[in-house]
Parts: C-alpha cells; structure tokens; sequence
C-alpha cells in the first residue's frame, strides 16, 4: 500500500493492481454467490433453507456497513460509534416506503368492498389508521410525506444518513472534536437518536418499530425463497461495488492522506491539506454506505425498532472490525461475516453446551461474555486481528521497536500503530 | 326443648321486669316519635329531616342515637313504635336499653321489635349529621378525623357546625385548621357574596392544593354565541375560533345548536346519506364510479338535498360566513360574576406565586439530579479526567457497586446496617476490580486511547452479560432505610424526598473527599505528578505503576459507592450502568477534563438542562434526553474544552 504514493506520481495502474485484493475479494464473493445460488431453495437445491439465505444476505449487508467503518476508522482514524445509527436510517428510509405501499394495497383492497369508490383522504386516512393505530394516532406525521415514492425514499436512504453525518462531521471537525472525545461525541448523537425514536410521537411507531418489512408490495407472487435470493444478490453486489469504491479511495494519493491524517493530524493539517475537508467526506459517504447496506439489510430481516440503532449496536460494529483487523478492506468483512455469523451459531443454540458438573455453561447466555473477552484478548495481543494471519501467510513483517517512541515526544506514534 | 325453655325463661323475665321501666318521656324518646314513621320506613329521601332534626335538636343524647342507628344497634317496639337500644342474645331474646341513658331494661322477645337497619345512602347521611357532634368531641383525634372528614366530603350543612364548635375549640391547631376549612368552604357555600369574597380575598396566595380546588370550578365558565357581544359581568371573555382548545368545528356546533345555522355534516355520515340512496348505479344523477373525490360527493349530496331526499347541510363556505357572523364569548357559569371575577383574581394572584415555587421545586430536583449525575461521574472524572483513562466499564463498576447492596440485603435483614455495610464493601470490591483491570488491560494500552476505550468496551459487556447472567434481567431492589423514607415537605408545591438529599449530602461529601485526597495528600500529590510527566515522577521515586493502579482503583471505588446510591434511588438492573456512563461522560467532558470544579458545573449544568426540558415537556423523559444530549453536541461545538479547561503545562499533560 506504500507504493501507492510512489505510483501516484508515476502512470497510474489499474486499481486491480494497485490494491491486489479487489480481485481476489470479487473472486471470493462472486464464486460464494453462485455457489449459495445453486444451493438455495429457491432457485437450485435446495439444499440451504430461505431462512439461512436471509441470514447470508443479512450478513454480506453487515459486512458491507463493516467496510464502512473500517475506512472511516481503520484508515481515517475517526473511532465512529454513530454508523449503525446511518444502518438504521437507512433501513427506516426504506421500511417507510414499504410498510407505506403494502398497508396501501391492502386499505385498498379492503375499501373496494365499500359502496363507494374511496376518496383519496379515505385512503390516506385507512393506510394512517393501520399504520399508527398502535402508538395511539391516527394521522400522517409530516416526515412521512414522501413515503408513497419509491424513488423519493430510496434518496432518502442516501440523503438522510449523509445530510445528518455531514451536518454532525461538520459540527465536530470544525471545533476539532478528535479521538476518545469524538467517539464519545458520536455515541452520544447515537443514543440521542434512539432515544427519540423510542418516542411514540417520533412519527416512527416507537418502540414498535416498522414491520412486515419483509413482504415486497406488489410482489405477492413470487415466494419468499425467491425474494430473499433477490435481496442475496442485491447485498453481494452493493458488497463488490463498495469494496470496489473503498479501495479506490484509499488506494490512491486520497488514500495517503487520509491514513496520514490518521497518523498525525496536526501535521497533516501543517503541510497544508483540508484536514477537516478529508475526514468530513470519509465520514459522510461512510454514512452513506452504511444507509445503504441498512436499507437493504432490514427489507431481509423483516423488522425495524429503536433498540437496532442503540449505542451498543455501533459498539459491536467497532468489536466486529477489530477483530477482523482494522486497516485491511478484506479484514473488516472478514471479521463483520466471522463474528456475526458465530454470534448466530452461539445465540441460536446450536453450539453444545457445556457441563462443568456444577454449572452448565449454556452458550446463549455466555457468548456475549466469551465475546467481549475475546475482544479484549484480540486488542491487547492481536491488534492485527484475524486479517494479521494474512501477514503471515504473505509473509510481510512489521517493525519491531519494541513499543518505543517512533518520534520525538512521548505519546507520539507508537511501534503497534506504525505497523498499520 | 332448649327453645322452648330459652322462651319460657324469657317470658318469665319480661313479666318480671316490666316494660313500662322505660322513660317514653323523655325528650329524645319524643323527638324520635315525632319522626316515627319516617325512621321506621327508613328510606332515604324521607329520612332527612328527621335526621337533621336530631342533629339540630341539641340533645346531649343525640350523637349516641345516631351512633347506635348508624351502627344498626337501634330497634322499636312493633306495638308502641318506642325506640330502644338492643343487642342480640340469641335468636330470639334481645337485651334492651333505653336510649335516653343507655340504662339496661332487660330483656325481650325478639319478635316484638324491629330492627332499623339503615341502608348506606342513609348511614352517611347519618355520618354528616354526625360530624357536627364530632367537631366538638372530647377526643382532639376524634375532632381532627371530623375535620379531615368534612375535608373529604364537604357539604354545605357543615358549615354552620364547622362555625359553632371554632370558637370553643381549646386546641390552636385544630383551631386554625377549623378556621381554615371554615373559609374554604365559605367560599363554596356561603350565602352572600361578600361573605364568599371576603373569604376568597382571605386566601391570596396560599399555596394550598385545597384553595385552589375551592377556587377553580368558581371561575368555569361556558361557551355561548351571540350576534353581537352582550354587556353583563358576567362575560369571562370574546374568543376566536380556530384555536386548538375551541377549533371552528366546535364553534360551527354552538350555533347550529343555537338554532341560527343548519347542521353540518361529517364525511362518513355523507358517505352513508349517498349509500342509502344509491338509484341504479347512481347517486342524485352521478355516476357511483366517480364519487371517488370529496367535490364530487358534495355534488352528489347536494343534488340529494334539492330533491328532498335528505336534509340540507352547511356548506363550508356557510360555515365560514355563518362563524364570521357570530361572536363566541365564555361566560360565568361557576358563581356570581363578582364572586367569579374575586376567584379569579385570587388564582391569579396564587398562580404567579405557585409559579415561583414551581421554580423552587424545580431547582430541588435539578440540584438532586446533578448530584446524582455527579455523583455517577466523580470516579470517572479521576479515571479520565485526571488519568486520561477512557473507562466504559464505569458503569459497570456502578452496576456492580448496586447489586453489592442488594445481596448485601440478602444477607443483613437490617436496612439501617445493611446499608453501612453495603457502602465499605461495595467500594472494596470496586477497587479490586478496578485495580485488577487496571493491571491486566489498562497498563498495556496507556497511549492507546481509542484502544483502551474499545477494551473496556468489551468488558463492560462481558460484565453486563455476567451479571445478567447471575442476578436474571429482572430489576432488583435495593430498599432504603425507614429513615430515609419520606419527603421533606416546605410547601404543597417545594418537596424533596430524603433520599434525594441523602444523595446531595453522598455528593458534597465525595467532592470534599476528593479534594481532599488530591490536594492535600501524598498520594494527590504523586497522582498530579504520574500524570503531568511520569518519567520525571519516576526519577523523582515515585512509583508510577503503583500509583496508576491505586489512582484507578480509587476512582472504581468511589464508582461502587455511587453505584450503592444510584441502586437506592433506581432500580439494580443489569444495565443499569448504561443509563449512566454517557451522561458520565457528558457530564465530565462538559465541565472540563481535568478539573473537579468542571465537573460539579458539568453536573449541574446537565442535571439543570434536563429538568429544564422535562419541565418544557413533563410527559416525555425521552425527548427531554434527547434534547439535553442535543444540547451537549452543540455546546461543546463552542466551548470544546469544557466550562472550565485547562490552561498551560496542565493542558498538554
């Protein structure tokens, strides 16, 4: 990746050169979809049920938000606690159109059966009705004036998380807010958002949530199996695209910058770069990805609420990140499909118990305990996290000063961050 | 044959003891003949002035009467209707008493009497008329149940009796609360309208809950309309329609109630006129197809109504025309104008005071709630704000501290000695944790902040899942002493529970705690040396190691003791921490890292804001939350170092 400040002076290569692992991730991912393809229920063997397909795309949407905050973190060095709060934005943008046009369908369908052809303000007012019947209200809130449109909210899932994140990024980057204080900052507009969404009058159903995400309006035809290898393909393909943007980002003299800002800011900002500018639009168009990999993840899970978007959420995005190795693409989806993936196999009840004679450990209730350890363990001893193995493999070696100053004052870059 | 004998044996009795042993003169006897038949019949709307007679009668004997009718102790002779006291031997004997003096007769044949047995429309009718006798009982406790009685339920025939017994009263409390009740419900029942202004003027500013509940429906008034604004006193005020509390619709209502404008009609009822009268496919000549819009259908309607079919409605623009037509007024329907125009200016007057205090209660609680986020955020301001230790786990060291007490109280039944157990226990156990973490995670990490906030991430819900998996996701209580049960009360309005207090007291106590500690201790001493610049600390034989590990441990520690508080005033959950650690840190960065003043003013600053918002919107804690943590992110946009920051060598530490 040093090379790549080198290249950019010379004749830029092809990205798939530049940044080696584009090919072999779009390898990976497109042999795994045609392989889940032909095993699905769907459409092939059936040999791997919807309910798994749901959870396979549901995890390629978690790796693609995981991407996210790898290049927001692992090379922008910004520690965001605030990017599955942009997931959930953009799962809501999306889950408003379509609890929105199925409740319509279904209002209409009822009404037809009335004597006289509905009005428009009958309509409106059954699909309000059904809608927010359960948090006590019976009226349009204004926010979900552009839910009737498709193409208005599939922009919202773009413009929503990316308006809040530039307006946020501005905020803190202009007062050079930085480190702990900014992930502090960005948990707290986290927790601040899912408090008010838990309000029934947030316009959003409350803790309730948005449901029957999962039926696609219109599409009643066609069966789950087939809709959920839709949403399947729909996941690899927004993965490849956006790893595909990730490494052109960082792959060029944009990537350099960012990773240098990440290193030492202030010396960054003294050779004359817009530090603020760098890290606001990494933080917004991560915030984008992550609406978007939200958008297509909730439409699979079937099911929105608050509690999805609480500050623990975007905690676990950052374990998922860490323990796949921060500052390597391929490590943040690596880590985002290892643990998500685990934690489903743990909390399901798949994995054995354990009997110590005196107490039975049961996995549901000690994964999270094994997990956080694990954390732990992975950021004390393993800062490279599982993508640290790919070094061995490939044989590439750090610098080893034995946690020695690199520069001149204490506290400056450290051996562990220089090995990055 | 035990009857048989029991009633020969009572025959025996009564012939023995004649019944003439009862004084039917006396005046008691008397009055109860005068009413006979009414208290015989017992029903309820002819019982009343027989009651009221008694109670008016002045007899010394009349409260025993009612007391023992109310109780269903009195019974009459069938033959002579003379009234007695009776209590039942056995089925068929009574002991008789005379009701005059209570002296024993003897006994009877059950068969001769009746029983009244008063239903419980009349027992508290009964209980009214008794009240008076009450007021002037012997027994203070007695006079005082009276006084909470009428208090209760006020009626306008204890009024008199309420003005009877004030000037006897020997008990100056109970006096002032006669004579306070006295005016209160002067107010409600006197008779003229100086008396009830008087009184009403008598009340300006107190603060009471009662005052204002005698004062309110005096000033209800009613929604009237008229062409033109009538003169009287009696008119409150003009209001327009189109405001939230009085929408045009319910102004539309008024006049068509009025008679001065023809009904309107709402979409369903329409919708059902045009279903009702659907002729092939159509209705009044269109097309069912196209009443697929609200114009169409007014079409329709109207074309109905020409035809006769159905009444003629109000259409919008002759509801906008007849509305601009009228005006809408409120008049007093509570009380006499100037009765009503005296209320309200002494609500008014009661109001801007309530407000003050309201104020008062409100900078109570703001200050309980910015100790106790102060108190939540005292540990961390040693761990972070003086070590620059970013700790997720300190809510979890709260957590732990709560759950401490509460298995404490497992054990110790005593609150008192639980508690005080619970405090030195809970702060040990946070200290070992803390010192533990400190040397199995922490050390490593030391410049690694944004690392050592991810570790301690992952404890903190290692530790959370752990106690859940203890304790159960239930919330667990932890129980106060008696002691601090209860409020202190100022007024109706200013209270503050001692819980509360006790917490502000916790909260003083840790700040003088920690200054102490950091400013006038070896180990304050070596803290701010560590963490200015460890190596010249530790050519200076200072052991830096040593002194981080304690400095943590301290820092957990106090976080335990605060977790015990917390657990006092909330729920132990498991997640409980949680709640916590955001504000925490809010409340630390917003004073200014570093300092224990900016702290305290973090607190206050957030507990203040809260409150502020809470009392903004007193339905929803959430938004409050929302818009406090709201509020935070653009403070520190401006002031980004906290209240108070740092300044020179402290600074770059």
């Amino acid at each position: 990746m040093t090379d790549a400040t080198l290249a950019s002076g010379l004749r830029r290569q092809p990205l798939a050169l530049r940044f080696p692992s584009v090919l072999v991730f779009l390898a990976a991912l497109g042999l795994f979809t045609i392989a889940v393809t032909i095993l699905s229920d769907g459409l092939g063997l059936g040999v791997i049920s919807t309910s798994f397909i749901k959870t396979l795309g549901k995890t390629l949407c978690l790796c693609l938000v995981a991407l996210a905050m790898d290049l927001v973190w692992g090379y922008c060095g910004i520690l965001s606690l605030g990017h599955m709060a942009f997931f959930g934005l953009g799962g809501y943008a999306i889950g408003m159109w379509l609890m929105y046009a199925r409740t319509e369908l279904i209002v209409i369908e009822s009404l037809k059966a009335a004597p006289l052809p509905a009005t428009p303000q009958e309509i409106s007012d059954g699909i309000a009705g059904q809608i927010f019947g359960v948090v006590g209200a019976s009226e349009f809130p204004p926010i979900w004036a552009f839910a009737h449109s498709l193409p208005l909210q599939l922009a919202a899932v773009v413009l929503v998380p990316g308006l809040l994140a530039l307006v946020f990024g501005w905020l803190a980057f202009r007062s050079r807010v930085t480190g702990v204080y900014l992930s502090i900052l960005t948990q707290a507009m986290t927790l601040a958002l899912s408090l008010h969404l838990f309000q029934n009058d947030s316009g959003l159903r409350g803790n309730n949530g948005l449901s029957g995400l999962q039926n696609l309006p219109g599409l009643d035809d066609f069966p789950q199996s087939t809709v959920s290898l839709w949403f399947f393909w729909a996941s690899a393909i927004a993965l490849g695209l956006g790893y595909i943007i990730c490494a052109w980002i960082v792959s060029g003299k944009f990537g350099s910058v960012i990773r240098a800002i990440r290193d030492d800011e202030t010396r960054v900002r003294f050779l004359g770069y817009p530090v603020e500018g760098f890290k606001l639009f990494i933080f917004t168009l991560t915030a984008v990805l992550a609406g978007i990999a939200g958008a297509l993840y909730y439409p699979q899970a079937g099911i929105i609420n608050p509690a999805e978007m609480a500050p623990i959420a975007s905690i676990y995005l950052a374990v998922w990140v860490a323990i796949g190795g921060r500052g390597r693409l391929y490590g943040a989806v690596i880590g985002a499909a290892f643990v998500s993936l685990l934690s489903t196999w743990f909390t399901g009840g798949q994995a054995p118990n354990i009997n110590l004679g005196f107490y039975t450990i049961q996995w549901v209730d000690w994964w999270i305990v094994l997990l956080g350890f694990s954390f732990v363990a992975i950021t004390l001893f393993a800062p490279k996290g599982i993508g640290g193995l790919v070094d061995i493999f490939i044989d590439r070696k750090s610098p080893n000063r034995f946690g020695a100053d690199l520069g001149p004052d204490p506290g400056a870059l450290r051996e562990q961050e220089a090995e990055k | 044959m035990r009857a048989i004998l029991t009633s020969l044996l009572a025959v025996f009795l009564l012939t023995s003891q004649p019944a003439s042993a009862q004084q039917s003169d006396a005046q008691i006897q008397m009055l109860l003949q005068e009413y006979g038949e009414a208290i015989a019949k017992s029903s309820r709307r002819t019982i009343g002035p027989a009651i009221d007679a008694l109670a008016a009668s002045g007899l010394p004997e009349a409260q025993v009467v009612l007391n023992r009718w109310q109780a269903k102790e009195m019974w009459f002779n069938k033959a002579t209707g003379v009234f007695v006291f009776a209590t039942e031997i056995d089925r068929d004997t009574l002991q008789i008493f005379d009701i005059s003096n209570d002296m024993e007769i003897g006994q009877a044949l059950e068969d001769d009497y009746t029983q009244l047995k008063p239903n419980s429309g009349i027992r508290s009718m009964i209980g009214t008329a008794l009240v008076q006798f009450q007021l002037s009982d012997p027994d203070p406790t007695e006079r005082l149940r009276a006084v909470a009685a009428i208090e209760r339920g006020a009626e306008k025939s204890h009024l008199a009796a309420l003005r009877s017994s004030t000037e006897s009263e020997p008990n100056a409390d109970i006096k002032a609360s006669k004579i306070r009740l006295e005016r209160l419900l002067t107010i409600r029942f006197g008779d003229t309208d100086d008396e009830r202004i008087t009184a009403i003027n008598g009340f300006a500013g107190d603060l009471g809950v009662d005052v204002r509940a005698a004062l309110n429906p005096l000033v209800a008034t009613r929604v009237e309309t008229a062409a033109t604004l009538p003169e009287g006193t009696d008119i409150a005020r003009a209001i327009t329609p189109g405001s939230e509390t009085f929408p045009r619709a319910a102004a539309y209502d008024l006049l068509v109630e009025a008679g001065v404008a023809k009904p309107r009609i709402e979409r369903a009822e329409q919708r059902e006129a045009l279903v009702a009268n659907v002729t092939d496919g159509a209705v009044g000549g269109i097309q069912l197809a196209s009443l697929n819009t609200e114009a169409a259908r007014d079409i329709a309607y109207a074309a109905l109504a020409a035809a006769g079919a159905v009444d003629a409605v109000a259409t919008d623009t002759e509801i906008d025309t007849a509305i601009d037509a009228s005006v809408f007024f409120e008049r007093y329907t509570g009380a006499p104008p100037a009765v009503a125009l005296a209320a309200k200016a002494a609500l008014a007057a009661i109001e801007s005071k309530v407000a003050i205090n309201q104020a008062a209660d409100l900078g109570l609680d703001a200050l309980s709630l910015a100790s106790i986020y102060f108190l939540a955020a005292i540990g961390l301001a040693i761990t972070f704000g003086v070590m620059g230790v970013i700790n997720m786990a300190h809510g979890e060291f709260i957590m732990m501290g709560a759950y401490t007490g509460y298995v404490v109280q497992l054990f110790v039944p005593d609150y008192t000695l639980s508690i005080a157990l619970a405090l030195p226990l809970a702060f040990a156990i946070t200290f070992a944790a803390g010192v533990a973490m400190e040397r199995l995670v922490i050390r490593h990490l030391y410049h690694r902040p944004l690392e050592t906030l991810l570790a301690t991430f992952g404890i903190s819900i290692a530790l959370q899942q752990i106690a859940k998996n203890i304790f159960g996701t239930q919330a667990r209580p932890l129980t106060s002493p008696a002691w601090l049960d209860g409020s202190l009360v100022i007024n109706d309005i200013v209270s503050i529970s001692y819980i509360r207090i006790a917490i502000f007291v916790l909260a003083l106590m840790f700040l003088c705690l920690f200054l102490f500690i950091m400013n006038r201790t070896r180990l304050g001493l070596e803290v701010r040396a560590v963490t200015q610049n460890p190596r010249m600390a530790a050519s200076m034989g200072i052991n830096p190691d040593k002194i981080n590990m304690l400095t943590f441990g301290l820092g957990s520690g106090i976080a335990g003791v605060a977790g015990v508080a917390i657990g006092l005033y909330a729920k132990v959950t498991s997640e409980m921490g949680t709640d916590y650690i955001v504000q925490s840190f809010m409340t630390v960065v917003v004073g200014g890292v570093g300092n224990i003043w900016g702290t305290l003013l973090g607190a206050t600053m957030v507990g203040t804001i809260q409150k502020g918002i809470e009392w903004m919107n007193p339905s929803n804690t959430l938004a409050a939350q929302t818009y406090m943590i709201l509020f935070i992110i653009l403070f520190i946009q401006f002031r980004p170092k906290g209240i108070i920051a740092l300044k020179g060598r402290a600074a770059e530490a």
